[in-house]
């Protein structure tokens, strides 16, 4: 019987469907809304510098550790698998210039913006639906004073700040984990494998990945707040805004990631050959 | 003179109407209480007044001026000026007791942090809670969280308190100084509403109380002379409600 009775409540295929597609352009309108309005209010008083900083500290500094061992991980892994599968075709010594140029143009950038969508859009989220279930985005509000400025723009600008410098991080110690893989397992010479990337190694290839990543990092900060400043239904809200949050900022990345590298390359071929 | 002048007040959740019609004025220097039972839409009633809520029609006069018409700017000078009392303290947990009181004062004065931090000593210990400023909200006590909840709210020194539920969940002593607190205000010219569902604590700061029900106001009472012992049919209706009894039986 309660079973039955379960079975009821459940709503038709079609209003599910209707109601996702309502839910999907209510999100875009209410995104938009307050990517605009934050930038809007970016540029006029009062500036809350000190809260920057705060934001720059946490989604930087304290991001560190997750961010060396995710890309010394995988730049380790990376030389090890090119290492071990091009050695049949005698192609070892391509695996500088395959390593260096996958991490700076995709995997630096694109892992270092989802490893922090997870820590830092959750954080975000979280901290912001607390925030909204104990009333205090309302005594911001009723202080006068405004919660996109206090609370999304230091946040905005702070992950905005800190992703691009966390990336050039990670590319760093991702290309040192490949040296050190490519010197001990694979037996080439440290001399050899940075000779290789300061010879085939362009500017390019480095802008093509780091111009990314404001954009990633404006999505990630968007949409922590945004799921933080709509949090509903108590605590339970906070959870569901929390996991929200990670995963439309991990998509909003990867559908960017592919628009991004497409713009980012017209550009290239642009400045390369006019 | 009216300060607070809510007409035709309308606003609905959802498909749930909360108020039908709303009729409301407080004269300047006036407490008045605002009372009802559970989700009779009180506390939405204050909120509006600062704009936290949109009522769906009517017109909300605070110092006579529209709410609903005004921008920015102006929405800050109203809310600089009415200061709201929120229920839990609404306090912020991420900063020290002294950091909430000095919040409004750094957003909105341009004085010294050396006045900041004698403003900041002297409003605790007038609120009874001096000598806590590094500790945070969650250190303390509910009714030091309550009054420190109230002391950050009119450190500005507002023309206009709205208080929602500011005794509840307090013990006589707390409730009592708080009282004394509004009492005090009250004193220094401060217009207030009060909504609560604590009889007593309304009874000894308000000069009229009104009841909530149906999404309108039904009665108003005046407070001034001995209501107890006031035979109209509006000082029965209020007896009654403060003892305990549902007030559609009366109404």
């Amino acid at each position: 019987m309660s079973v039955l009775s379960r079975k009821k409540t459940l709503p038709s295929a079609p209003s599910s469907i209707g109601r996702l597609i309502f839910d999907f352009l209510n999100f875009i309108g209410q995104f938009s809304l307050l990517m605009k309005t934050t930038f809007l209010q970016m540029f006029s008083k009062p500036f809350y510098g000190k809260l920057v900083i705060e934001q720059i500290y946490h989604t930087g500094l304290r991001s560190a550790p997750l961010v060396i061992v995710t890309s010394l991980s995988v730049g380790m892994v990376m030389a090890l698998q090119f290492g071990i599968g091009l050695e049949k075709f005698g192609g070892k010594l391509y695996v500088p210039r395959l390593v260096s140029v996958s991490f700076l143009r995709e995997l630096g950038p694109a892992l270092t913006s989802v490893m922090i969508a997870a820590r830092v859009s959750a954080g975000i989220a979280s901290e912001v639906g607390s925030m909204v279930v104990t009333q205090q985005i309302d005594a911001i509000l009723a202080l006068g004073t405004s919660p996109i400025k206090r609370i999304v723009i230091p946040r905005v600008i702070g992950v905005t700040i800190a992703l691009p410098l966390l990336v050039v991080f990670a590319n760093m110690i991702g290309i040192g984990g490949a040296l050190f893989v490519a010197s001990i397992e694979l037996g080439l010479d440290p001399l050899f494998f940075y000779k290789k990337l300061a010879n085939t190694l362009e500017l390019y290839d480095y802008m093509a990945g780091f111009c990314k990543t404001p954009f990633f990092a404006i999505f990630i900060a968007i949409a922590g707040c945004h799921y933080g400043l709509t949090t509903s239904k108590g605590t339970r809200g906070v959870g569901i805004a929390t996991t929200r949050a990670v995963v439309v900022s991990c998509i909003l990345i990867f559908i960017s990631d592919y628009i991004l590298t497409k713009f980012f390359w017209i550009i290239e071929q642009w400045m390369r050959y006019g | 003179m009216a300060e607070i002048e809510i007409k035709s007040f309308k606003k609905s959740f959802g498909s749930k109407v909360v108020h039908k019609n709303v009729n409301l004025t407080v004269n300047k220097g006036q407490c008045v209480g605002l009372i009802g039972g559970s989700g009779a839409g009180k506390s939405v009633i204050l909120r509006s007044l600062i704009a936290l809520e949109r009522p769906d029609s009517g017109k909300i006069l605070v110092q006579g001026k529209s709410v609903t018409e005004l921008n920015e700017k102006e929405l800050i000078e109203l809310r600089k000026n009415t200061a709201y009392v929120f229920q839990g303290g609404a306090l912020f947990d991420s900063m020290t007791v002294y950091d909430n009181i000095a919040y409004p004062l750094r957003e909105h004065t341009q004085i010294s942090e050396e006045e900041i931090q004698k403003k900041v000593s002297d409003i605790l210990e007038q609120f009874g809670i001096g000598g806590n400023e590094a500790l945070y909200p969650a250190d303390l006590s509910g009714g030091m969280q309550k009054r420190l909840g109230l002391a950050r709210a009119i450190v500005l020194e507002p023309e206009i308190v709205l208080y929602d539920e500011p005794t509840a969940g307090l013990d006589p002593y707390n409730t009592r100084k708080i009282q004394e607190m509004i009492l005090t205000l009250k004193k220094r010219g401060v217009t207030s509403i009060l909504v609560t569902h604590d009889m007593p604590s309304a009874f000894a700061v308000c000069d009229s109380i009104a009841i909530l029900l149906d999404g309108e106001i039904k009665i108003q009472v005046q407070c001034d002379g001995d209501f107890r012992k006031d035979e109209s049919k509006d000082s029965e209706v209020l007896r009654k409600f403060a003892d305990g009894y549902k007030l559609e039986e009366y109404l």
